[in-house]
């Protein structure tokens, strides 16, 4: 059974689309990730889902029901955790905890156990006792994760959960996922994170309110089709900008403390020794490397900018 | 020797009992990307507050740009630019009136202003955003915005507090794009961040753990140190070495005990 | 420690652009004085008309029966004759039947005739205390016209005469519409300012302002000029529906009124400030606000309740209140057409209260994010 369904849905604001003809489908128990750059639609979308906004075209399924019809089965069914999810400041982060629990009616038993769960990702354990307004702002966003988590509904809908979140409790944080995932909940989750799309079972990749690409995410990496390369050297700065003036390349990015470069012909032995030669010495080692989800994010916001 | 721009000596800030700084020594140099690397809660917010004088500080001297933060506030705000966590502009403004607003507390004449203006709207893409209600800005270009109105009056020293949280991946090279440029004219950037391979485009990186310094040094040098290939590697061995430490003190303190 | 012109220039633009987008705010602001002058004006309406009076008629005589006339004749009473008892009148106010009861006694024409002083007595249900004030002055007034008409001339308090002198017909309104106005200013000027400063302290924006060079007197100043002029609008408006709705009269200069109204708006604005330096988030400063200003305001300004007729301790706590000098000032202006140095008073204890407000005020004004 299909758990989202959305055909040709149209979303204006002021007459300019926000998110324009997206026809999706997402299966049931699957952990579904939208990507895009930022404005591309991803909230518009999920808030869509989640019967908070009115389509202006096109229609919306979840469990084989309509957002605009069924609105109170749907939000029974659906976790929602927004962008700025804001906790009851002047509350503990116990308390906190403790009120969504109760709002959910989660049993003593299984709140004890994921309780455990939550503690040990967001290491807020030692600061139970702590106002949520105290708390650094990933230790926020964190505390808002644990509180959309405390409970497994049907459908997860989940909007840059990890906003802010460092990385060793981004790692934990999507190994909850993956559990939650085991209990049969079927969770969409957008994020600005590449390497987390690369977690998810099926990507869909939204541009300027249009789904450009939908697939896992190894279908979606195979869709490039340049030969990339990994360059390291001296100056990483320098030798970005001298691959980008070479005609042969499609498009250089800076990688941490190398230089990914995509060309539009497998370079031979030849072009990297003058290249060594050109670059004054810049370029040590060069590799070919294979495309990752943020090689495929940058290529395909290139395009049209 | 490098002109010292930032200068903290056994800097402490407490919460009532807990601790949130614990004896913070730095010198950060002009014109350098200082990253400061940390866990959720490690201290990194509190240490940028006390600098820019929004905090006081427990104990300990703190120096920005030669100024005391206890006696100098005044003067160091003029020479300082901050990019706050959470978002901090007003969002029942417009992105203009916005910009505006902030040139205007900086005494920019209106020349200026247009100037910095036209500067954010092409550099970081907003063009098209110029008339809309910051409250409706996507996650992403509220960033930008921030980023922009921090350096309209062309500080000496920048502060950004995660200024590429929610920002796509395109975005964020141009970002860091912006904090090449503003540096090689001479400012000094403090930024932190979440996104590992971030760390590696600072010239020296920071990192905290409940308030302590556990490493501060290049990218490169610190890669060699605990021979790992990227910096995500070497932040999650060094912050899970100092948990572990937490949850089952060491050996040898043990023994003393015994 | 210059102040910038241009920077409380950007404040002030900036807090100016938060008024006119948020509409609704500003619809209420403009709505509320309006409402406020329709329920005084006409729900609270403090003027006596047609009150049942019992009269007993000892003497039965002509002179009583004239006297009788003369309030039946008045629009305030409507006087109907009582058989029974003296002692069971009580009963004719709990039932409600009266309010007033005048008893003439047996002798009252022989004691006219010969000029001496004759007693009559009123009861006045007093249980409504403000109309059983209003009611014996009307009691004095329907009284004195009667003398008049026999062409006597009896000795009567000075005091009496006074509080009828400024406002012969009694209209309530004519007091009502100064109060309006001083409740208004005091509410919209200290609630909007403490609510605008501790919003940017709940939504973060203050951490941004607090990082530039701004002064503390700069960002006040800034964003108390545009409430100035809001509060300002919002008096005149008031103002304009009294004298063409309520015919209020407007005896002395509006020019005076004009500069008196700014330093009142001045002194309420930095009560706002001081709100908001003690106030975290828009919810608690919009308590403070509230209570610290619309109930003294209500209750000890002199608006509703007579200052003199208050327990002496309340009295000296109408000192503190705003409203209370305003009030003198306004009345003063607009009922009797006084002049400045006849308000001199009131104005130098207004001008004090703004100067300590708004020193402690701009001194714990937080420059940072501590508590
Ligand atoms: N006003 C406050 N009262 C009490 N504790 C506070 C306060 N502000 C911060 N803290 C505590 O100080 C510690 C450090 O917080 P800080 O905001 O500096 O962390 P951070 O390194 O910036 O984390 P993040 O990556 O989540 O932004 C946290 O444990 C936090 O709860
Ligand atoms: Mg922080």
């Amino acid at each position: 059974m299909k758990v989202i369904e959305i055909t040709d849905y149209c979303k204006r604001y002021d007459g300019v689309a926000a998110v324009e003809g997206v026809t999706l489908k997402v299966e049931y128990g699957e952990l579904f990730g939208l990507i895009g750059p930022d404005g591309a639609g991803k909230t518009t979308l999920l808030r869509a889902i989640c019967t908070l906004l009115t389509p202006d075209e096109g229609k919306i399924l979840v469990m084989g029901k309509d957002v605009t019809q069924s609105i109170m089965d749907i939000r029974s069914l659906v976790g929602y955790m927004p962008q700025r999810f804001s906790l009851y400041q002047d509350l503990s982060v116990e308390q906190n905890l403790r009120f969504f629990a109760d709002l959910f009616g989660v049993t003593e038993g299984k709140r004890e156990r994921r309780l455990l769960q939550l503690f040990e990702f967001s290491r807020l354990a030692p600061f139970k006792k702590r106002k949520a307004g105290e708390l650094s702002g990933g230790m926020k966003q964190k505390l808002s994760l644990s509180c959309a988590l405390i409970h497994t509904p049907e459908i997860l809908v989940l909007d840059e959960p990890t906003y802010g979140v460092d990385p060793i409790s981004r790692q934990e944080f999507w190994e909850i996922l993956r559990s939650i995932q085991k209990e049969k909940t079927t969770i969409l989750v957008s994020t600005a994170y590449m390497d987390e799309a690369d977690l998810c079972d099926r990507v869909a990749l939204m541009h300027q309110g249009k789904i450009t690409m939908v697939g896992t995410p190894e279908k979606i990496k195979a869709s490039f089709h340049y030969h990339l390369y990994r360059l390291e050297g001296k100056d990483v700065r320098f030798l970005r900008d001298f691959f980008q003036k070479l005609p042969s390349v499609r498009s250089t990015q800076l990688f941490g403390d190398t230089v990914h470069v995509s060309f539009c012909k497998k370079p031979a032995l030849s072009d990297w020794k003058n290249w060594q030669r050109d670059s004054r010495g810049n370029l040590k080692r060069w590799a070919s490397q294979p495309p990752s989800m943020e090689d495929v994010f940058m290529e395909s916001t290139e395009k049209e900018r | 020797m490098p002109e010292i721009s930032v200068k903290t000596e056994n800097l402490v800030r407490n919460f009532g009992s807990f601790v949130a700084v614990n004896q913070v020594n730095i010198e950060v140099y002009q014109k350098e990307i200082f990253g400061f690397l940390g866990a959720n809660g490690a201290g990194k917010t509190t240490m940028i507050r006390m600098l820019c004088g929004l905090l006081k500080p427990s104990s300990g001297k703190a120096t920005v740009g030669g100024l005391d933060v206890y006696r100098q506030s005044e003067q160091i705000k003029r020479s300082i630019g901050y990019m706050s966590q959470k978002f901090s502009l007003y969002e029942d403004l417009t992105v203009e009136e916005n910009i505006n607003f902030y040139g205007g507390i900086y005494d920019l004449n209106q020349k200026r202003i247009q100037k910095k203006r036209d500067e954010i709207f092409f550099s970081l893409g907003m063009g098209d955003y110029a008339r809309t209600l910051t409250y409706d800005l996507p996650l992403g270009f509220k960033q930008r915005l921030a980023l922009g109105c921090a350096l309209l009056h062309d500080p000496r020293i920048l502060f950004l507090d995660e200024p590429t949280s929610g920002v796509d991946p395109k975005a964020r090279r141009d970002f860091w794009e912006i904090i090449h440029q503003t540096v090689a004219l001479g400012t000094t950037i403090f930024v932190t961040t979440h996104f590992m391979e971030e760390a590696e485009y600072c010239h020296r990186v920071f990192i905290m753990d409940a308030g302590k310094i556990i490493a501060l040094d290049t990218p490169t040098k610190l890669k060699n140190r605990y021979k790992k290939k990227s910096m995500q590697e070497v932040f999650v061995t060094l912050v899970e070495k100092q948990q572990e430490k937490k949850t089952n003190p060491m050996p040898d303190s043990n023994d003393k005990m015994s | 420690m210059s102040l910038s012109k241009d920077r409380i220039s950007a404040i002030a633009r900036k807090e100016f652009f938060h008024i006119i987008y948020d509409f609704r705010t500003l619809f209420i602001i403009f709505l509320m004085p309006v409402v406020q002058l329709i329920i005084f004006g006409y729900a609270l309406n403090l003027e006596i008309q047609r009150v049942d009076m019992a009269v007993v008629d000892l003497a039965r005589s002509t002179q009583s029966r004239k006297l009788v006339g003369q309030f039946s004749g008045s629009k305030f009473f409507r006087p109907f004759f009582y058989q029974g008892r003296l002692d069971d009148l009580e009963d004719l106010f709990k039932s409600r039947e009266a309010k007033v009861a005048m008893v003439i006694p047996f002798d009252f024409e022989r004691k006219l005739q010969n000029e001496t002083s004759v007693q009559v007595q009123f009861l006045v249900d007093a249980s409504d205390a403000n109309a059983a004030i209003l009611i014996r002055n009307y009691c004095n007034q329907v009284i004195m016209d009667y003398n008049e008409n026999r062409g006597v001339k009896l000795p009567l308090p000075f005091d009496l005469r006074s509080t009828i002198l400024f406002n012969p017909e009694l209209k309530s309104s004519h007091f009502f519409v100064p109060g309006v106005i001083a409740m208004i200013l005091i509410m919209i000027s200290a609630l909007l300012t403490s609510i605008t400063i501790s919003r940017e302290k709940e939504t973060g924006t203050m951490e941004q302002i607090l990082v530039s060079p701004v002064r503390p007197l700069e960002i006040i100043s800034g964003k108390v000029i545009p409430y100035i002029v809001l509060a300002f609008l919002d008096a005149a408006v008031i103002l304009l529906v009294g004298l063409v709705v309520f015919k209020v009269p407007f005896k002395g200069s509006l020019f005076l009124l004009t500069g008196l109204t700014v330093l009142y708006i001045l002194t309420a604005l930095s009560l706002g400030l001081l709100i908001s330096t003690q106030a975290r988030t828009q919810q608690v400063a919009m308590m403070m606000a509230l209570l610290i200003t619309l109930l003294p305001t209500v209750m000890l300004s002199g608006l509703v309740f007579p200052i003199a007729s208050m327990p002496k301790l309340l009295q000296y706590l109408t000192y503190l209140i705003p409203a209370r000098y305003f009030l003198l000032i306004v009345r003063g202006i607009m009922l009797k057409g006084s002049v400045f140095s006849q308000l001199l008073g009131p104005c130098f204890f207004l001008a004090l209260l703004t100067l300590i407000l708004l020193g402690v005020s701009v001194k714990r004004f937080n420059m940072n994010l501590e508590r």
